[in-house]
Parts: C-alpha cells; structure tokens; sequence
C-alpha cells in the first residue's frame, strides 16, 4: 500500500495523529468540553466519537480541575488519556491539578504510579478572541518540574510531536497556537512518525544572527529574516524550539557560538520565561563567542489586553526586525 | 434511605456497645476481635508517630485517634484489585485495606514511599496533602475501571473542611455523570484544623449534598464500626454491581490535635472533647465483646502490650530502611532525566562531596 502526504492544517494533523494512536493503543481515551459530538470548539477531535465511541472520547461537565483530576486517576490505573482544556487561559482554574498532581505522582509515590497523560490546550492571541482566552502559559509551566511542554508550529511538527507526547511515559502539556491552527496547510504523511521531545528544528540557517523562536512567532520571525535579508543580506538562523522542557541547549548554543548574535521572540510575557531561559543558557555558554548582548521580543509583562489591543501587544514583524537590525549594528 | 428521614446518624451497636439492629452478615466474633486489635495498632502508630515527631524523628504529623471504626469501614469491604485515595487521616483505612505501617513510618519519616516496604501494589494512592484533590484522582481511578470493564471500586475518603473545595464537589459531579464505581467517604470529625463542621456548610448534613449530584448518600455512625462497614459494604457492592458512585458521611471525632504543630485548646471546649471521649470507638467495640464474653481485662492488657511491641517493630523496620540516597530528589521525576537535570544532579554530588571535606 503506497500513501501518499496530504497537505493538511495543524488543526488535521492533530487530528489525524489522535486517530493514528487511538487505533494503534486501546489505552488512549479523550476527554474535554464539547470534544464529542462537537470535535471541540476548534474542531480538533472532529469524528474521532463517531468512529472510537463514546467510551473513549466523552465530553466532561464544564470543569476544568476535574478533567485533570480524573485523568490523573484514569492515568495511574492504566489508561492514557488526552485532556482538552478549551483554551489554555483556563487552565489556571486546573493548577494545583497539574502543578503539585500530575508532575508528581512518579515523584511521590517513588515510582510505583506515573501519569502518562497529556494535557491539550489553545493558547495565544491575535484571533479577536474575549479577553482570558489569549493567554501564553509556557513560562509557568517551565518554571514546574515534572512536565514536558511543547508548542509546535507546523501541521508536520503538531502530528509528530503529539505522537511522542501520548507515547511519552509522564505528563505532556501539548500547547496549540489558535493563530497557527489553520493558518497553512503543509504535505503531512498519512504514516505514523514521532518527532522527539526536547529536539529543537533549525528551520533555516544562517551565519550572521540566530532568532530563537517557537509557536506563532516563527512565521513572524521567517517574515522578518526574509526583509532583513532583503534589505541587507545579512545571513538568519532560525530555531524553533519546539518543546521548551526538555529545552534543547545545545542547538542553541551551537548556533549562537556560530553567529555571535542571537534576538529570542515569543508572544508569552517576557519576566521569568523561556526568553530569560534562553539568554541564561547563552550567558553560561556561549559569552566569549556573543558580539552583542542578546535581544529579546516577547509580549510585555501586563496581562494579555483585550482584543482591541493585541495587536498592539503581540511581537510583530517589524518589531523583530528592529531587534535584528539592532543586534547587527557594530 | 433518605437522610432527612434520620434524626440520629445509622447505627447498629450504641455507645454502650448494645446491639441497636442486626449484626451483619458475615461478622463473627472472630472478624470483631481482629478489628479490635486493629483500631488499637492504628491508634498506636499514630501515638508512636507523635513520639517520634517530639523527638524530632518524625514529620509534623496528623493524628487519628477516634476515628479507627470509620477507617476500619472503609477499608474491610475492600478487595485486592480495588483501589483507596485519601489524605493522611485515612492512614488508618490504608492500614485496614492491608497498606503496612512500616511503609506509612518511612513516610512521616521524611521521604516519599518505599516501594520495598510496601511490597506487591496495595492500590492505595500516597496520601494527599493538598486536600479534596484525591477525590478527583479516585473517581478517575473508578473511572478507568468502568472503561477498562475491571471488577474494580475505589475507596475515596475526604475530611469534613475538603467537602467546602471545589475539587470535591467536580468529584461528586463527574462520579455521577460517569457512573463512577466509587465510594466516597465524609469523614466527618467535626473540625477542619480550628474551624467547626458548622461554618463548611449551612447544611444540617453534608451528605445532602448527594441529591444534587444525582446518588444516594448514607449518615452513618462513625464510631460503630458495625455500622460503618455495613453502610459501606453495600456501598461498595452498589459500585461493583455497576449501580455508580454513593456518598457517605461517617460522623466521627478527632481526638486529638489537627497535627503535632496545633494546639486545640485554643478553640475546642473540653467539654466537646469529653463528651466524644465518650463515644470512643474502641471502647464500644471492647463493651461489646466483653459483654459476648470473649474478652477481658487480662486478654486486654496483653493485646495492648503485644500490639505496642509490633508497633514499634514497624517503626524500627521503617527507620532501619535504607534512604533515598543524599540526591534523592532527582528520583521519579521523569522515567529518563532531562540532560539539564542529570547535570545537576552531578553538580549536587559533587557539593556534597566538597562539603564532607570540609568538614
């Protein structure tokens, strides 16, 4: 049987690496608001009830601490369930739940339980949602051992990372940018592949600067390297993160050794988040090769504003491409 | 039966150990004797923990006294494939559900559970700290044995001041809505730290709160433990038969402090105290059995002494049990440690290594 690539939206490709698995793995059930009949409100489980029943993919009373909670428990005796919180913003009602629960009960019971489970969740601005819908988490829960976060940008990248996060032994927050989810299609393989967790892409590369970027910031960023590159020619390296714990250091660091200038962009507030992560890593590794201090493009530290102003707040192109221009300047 | 229909709590053995109602199916002298024994090693390693905590061996720690017939309920209907979650003041279920002292030592001990200890899986879920949490925990345990069409019931205990948290009442919910096989247990003891049943709830029970969720609710005795285990036995027979979830209220007392680090006195009249001492579990249990004439004073003494002497026998096994190691932090965080956390861990090695030569 030959299959061929479909070019799909991140929406389709979560989609089809569910159905993928759940074939494969009895164990995998959903759960979440309105992701039965419904498929969720973005349409992410569109026609897995239908097809796997109403056993393994159910829709839950409105009450996100417990769609954790109970996952936690289906977790630990046997199954692997995949939660949906309906935006990522209302996860924090779900926190004691996934902070001081999920990421550990390996941890308190010494072994003898685990949490293979992963938690599904919207996240980011720019789509005119009401306010508490936009919010980026991924600082939060980096600053939470015991968790793996990813944050794919790409319909190839969601389907294999998602793969890996269900297969993965311990809890998985899976965070999918609402702006991205059908922005572009790209050819996915109809086959079951993994990318794995903790592996950063270079998604172009370059020799004069490094952006370090994921989600929704990477469109941003290839639209910025390419006007830099038009205006100057100067060379970008692009890494996409990709899972931001485990955060691969040593693309980072191989990269910013390389180019001697690095810029880091995310839409998440800048204060105590990966971008800090990120400039400490090159602090620690790469000071002798830095020509410049190392920029960073992030939301400011308010909270997410109302539609009227996120376009305001969220990093844009030109914002990145003044911190490129900036971190070029000699 | 419902519970505004109940003036008093169910009880079948009163104060006085008299039988008010039917011994229950199955019961023998025997079994009572064994439970007996058995409240007085679950009061004992609750003392024996407050001892260790006094000299500084021993976390801050929650004792349990008067509640054993409650525990005792919980845990005897229990079979080896079921599960139990509760917080520390269900260790006495735990211990009644076959979970070993030793292994609940080596946790007020300081460290998170010895896997050696507790030998084959009890089904029994670390303790919870951060309250009301483990009901959700148990009915996705419960919910996972529906799914996976196991012949499974988890065994939820939740304390009085948990009932106020949203968690429980999703627990209720989501029990109800998924036809959970689980029971879930209000251990009622009339306090949650300093603040009384009364200000958790307007309500006269809490196990009203069963209506609204769609499942029966019992007001049981907590301090018979004949009544105790037969409310929950049906109970737990109602879940295993794929009727769903019930919600029982065990009305009990807490003898003691809420924890090695409070002092009640600040806020219990000791007349309440008296009047519960009163209603002592083991006492009625002990009238009970004296009355049948199967016990006395002499076989009494000799059973608190032999039960002292394995108690401390337990402790001895949990605090002669080798330790995590000085980096056992990095333990069971992840199945594969992250390169950053693995480096870490060498970095605190190598800390402990240059700390030893300095001293």
């Amino acid at each position: 049987m030959t299959l061929t690539a479909t070019k799909l939206t991140i929406i389709e490709a979560l989609n089809q690496a569910m159905a993928t698995e759940m074939e494969r793995d009895e164990r995998i059930v959903l759960l979440g608001e309105d992701i039965g009949k419904n498929g969720g409100v973005f349409r992410v489980t569109d026609g897995l009830q239908a097809r796997f029943g109403e056993d393994r993919v159910f829709d839950t009373p409105l009450a996100e601490s417990g769609i954790i909670g109970t996952s936690i428990g289906m977790a630990v005796n046997g199954l692997r369930p995949i939660a949906e919180i309906q935006f990522a913003g209302f996860m924090f009602v779900a926190m004691n739940q996934i902070v001081s629960q999920a990421a550990r009960i390996r941890l308190r019971s010494a072994g003898m339980y685990h949490c293979p489970m992963v938690i599904r969740a919207p996240y980011g601005g720019g789509v005119r949602t009401p306010e508490m819908h936009s919010d980026s988490m991924e600082g939060v829960f980096l600053q939470t051992p015991g968790l793996k976060i990813v944050l794919p940008s790409s319909p190839y990248d969601a389907k294999g990372l998602l793969i890996a996060a269900i297969e993965d032994p311990d809890p998985v927050i899976f965070l999918e940018n609402i702006k991205l989810y059908r922005s572009f299609k790209q050819e996915v393989p109809p086959e079951r592949y993994t990318i794995p967790l903790g592996q950063a892409a270079t998604l172009q590369e370059g020799n004069d600067i490094t952006i370090i970027t994921y989600g929704a910031m990477v469109p941003v960023s290839q639209q910025a390297a390419h006007k830099l590159q038009e205006e100057t020619g100067a060379s970008v390296e692009i890494i996409d993160l990709r899972t931001i714990w485990p955060m691969d250091e040593e693309a980072i660091v191989n990269s910013v050794t390389k180019t001697g200038r690095a810029i880091v962009v995310h839409e998440a507030p800048m204060a105590g988040g990966v971008s800090s992560e990120v400039v400490s890593i090159i602090n620690d590794n790469c000071l002798y090769s830095l020509l410049k201090p190392v920029a960073r493009v992030t939301g400011y530290d308010t909270p997410f504003p109302s539609p009227g102003l996120e376009d305001n707040y969220m990093p844009t192109v030109s914002r990145v491409l003044n911190a490129l221009r900036k971190t070029l300047e000699d | 039966m419902r519970n505004d229909e109940l003036e008093i709590p169910y009880q079948i053995m009163d104060p006085t150990g008299k039988m008010q109602g039917a011994m229950p199916e199955g019961l023998t002298d025997q079994k009572l004797l064994e439970w007996y024994r058995l409240m007085w090693e679950i009061r004992y390693f609750s003392n024996k923990t407050v001892a260790l905590q006094r000299q500084g061996r021993s976390t801050t720690w929650g004792p349990l006294n008067g509640q054993e017939a409650t525990a005792i309920g919980m845990g005897a209907p229990l079979q080896p494939q079921d599960w139990m979650v509760g917080s520390y003041r269900d260790s006495g279920a735990y211990m009644a559900k076959g979970y070993p002292m030793s292994a609940l030592f080596y946790y007020t001990r300081g460290f998170s559970v010895a896997p050696d200890l507790v030998g084959p899986d009890k089904r029994c879920l670390p303790y919870q700290i951060v309250l009301a949490t483990q009901t959700l925990h148990g009915v996705g345990l419960a919910m996972a044995s529906r799914i996976k069409k196991e012949n499974a019931v988890t065994m939820i205990g939740v304390g009085d001041g948990a009932t106020s948290e949203g968690d429980f009442n999703e627990a209720l919910n989501f029990a109800g809505v998924f036809k959970a096989p689980a029971v879930i247990v209000i251990v009622n003891n009339g306090w949650a730290i300093s603040t009384p049943r009364s200000h958790q709830s307007a309500a006269k029970y809490l196990v009203d709160r069963a209506v609204g969720f769609g499942m029966p609710g019992r007001l049981v005795d907590g301090n018979d433990v004949l009544a105790c285990y037969s409310v929950m036995r049906e109970a737990v027979e109602r879940a295993r038969s794929g009727e769903g979830p019930t919600l029982v209220e065990a009305i009990t007392y807490r003898h003691g402090a809420h924890t090695t680090a409070d002092d009640p006195t600040r806020y219990r009249d000791p007349k309440e105290v008296e009047y519960w001492m009163g209603l002592d579990p083991t006492r009625r249990l002990k009238s009970y059995l004296v009355e049948q004439g199967v016990w006395d004073e002499a076989k009494d003494k000799a059973m608190l002494q032999e039960v002292e002497n394995h108690v401390n026998e337990q402790a001895e096994i949990a605090y002669n049990h080798p330790t995590p190691g000085p980096d056992g932090m990095f333990n069971n965080i992840f199945e594969k440690l992250t390169p950053r956390m693995l480096r870490q861990r060498e970095q605190l090695r190598h800390e402990l290594n240059l700390e030893a030569e300095v001293r």
